[in-house]
């Protein structure tokens, strides 16, 4: 590992133990996060599976059903019946957070009770069917693009806080300590050369007077 | 802070169109270059969420990706009339090994 360019002083040594307790801290909180995050994750993660299992088998069915409709009906008939506006549906749309991870928060908004939103005179009952599928099916919809996003920042956010827990668990906490001992070393060693230096200053007085 | 926005859907007509009933605005678009402009239209005119058929969504990785790193709009590939392609499980399944470094939670199917 490239070592760090320091100065052999105290005030230097004072500076990097400084560093290196903030950088200890650091590293103890984001590991925290980072466990904390995963936890959270596996939760999200399950309940996408759950949702997306459900909502393709659901889905798959309201498309099979539409699809009878438009056999069964022509297509030009089935248009001209989805062409009447529907009620638009919307969902209230919230920020919130977790761990500082912002996420959407996502609540369909209820208007009226379900109904259908053409005659029934040209329509055939396949058509109905794939509707109320689909009505049913609306609120597992938007769950699910929820969780999804949720998960996937999770997923972002997890993997950019291990590489920072790693980062200072194998880069920057093994530099300060090896500068913070290269400068006690090199303390010790003026040390004992002063005193060496004193110890034969003494003697060679010593010398002298007698 | 609460904010309503419209649930968009993007496909092929035949895979989308029934979605019209309730309530979704329903794009009917094939072509991956016009997909890709309608999604950041949609996103910037505040829709929330907007489903994608799974063709479409391996096409437009690019600007998906773009909106990642975003809480909004959410981007969420539905299997279209031909059926699931297998995508948004491959995608959890990509979330899931990098988070956790190995995919343990779905090996057991």
């Amino acid at each position: 590992m490239a070592m760090m360019q320091i100065k052999p002083t105290r005030m230097e040594l004072n500076n990097l133990k400084k560093r290196r307790s903030v950088a200890v801290r650091g590293h103890k909180l984001m590991k925290d996060k980072r466990d904390e995050m995963v936890r959270r994750f596996i939760g999200y993660v399950r309940r996408n599976k759950e949702l997306r299992v459900l909502a393709e088998k659901k889905l798959s069915e309201a498309m099979h059903a539409f699809v009878l409709a438009t056999s069964s009906m022509g297509s030009d008939e089935v248009m001209e019946a989805l062409c009447y506006p529907a009620r638009a549906a919307s969902a209230s749309a919230e920020l919130t957070q977790v761990l500082s991870v912002p996420i959407p928060k996502l609540t369909i908004e209820k208007t009226q009770d379900f109904s259908y939103p053409y005659g029934f005179a040209t329509t055939g009952s396949e058509l109905d069917m794939a509707v109320r599928l689909l009505s049913e099916l609306l609120p597992v919809l938007i769950e699910l693009a929820e969780v999804e996003k949720i998960a996937t920042r999770l997923a972002d956010e997890i993997e950019k806080t291990r590489r920072r827990v790693n980062a200072l668990e194998y880069v920057m906490i093994p530099q300060f300590e090896a500068g913070i001992r290269s400068i006690k070393m090199k303390l010790d060693e003026n040390e004992r050369g002063n005193l060496t230096r004193l110890m034969k200053t003494k003697d060679m007085l010593k010398n002298k007077q007698s | 802070m609460s904010d309503r926005g419209n649930i968009a859907i993007i496909g092929d007509a035949s895979s989308v169109l029934v979605f019209k009933t309730i309530g979704l605005d329903v794009y009917d678009e094939t072509e991956p270059k016009a997909a890709s402009k309608r999604i950041a239209n949609l996103a910037a005119s505040g829709t929330k969420v907007i489903f994608i058929t799974e063709k479409l969504y391996e096409q437009c990785g690019e600007t998906i990706e773009k909106y990642k790193g975003e809480a909004y709009p959410c981007l969420i590939p539905i299997p279209d009339s031909g059926g699931s392609r297998g995508i948004a499980l491959a995608s959890m399944k990509a979330n899931v090994e990098k988070a956790l470094g190995a995919d343990i939670l779905f090996t057991e199917d």
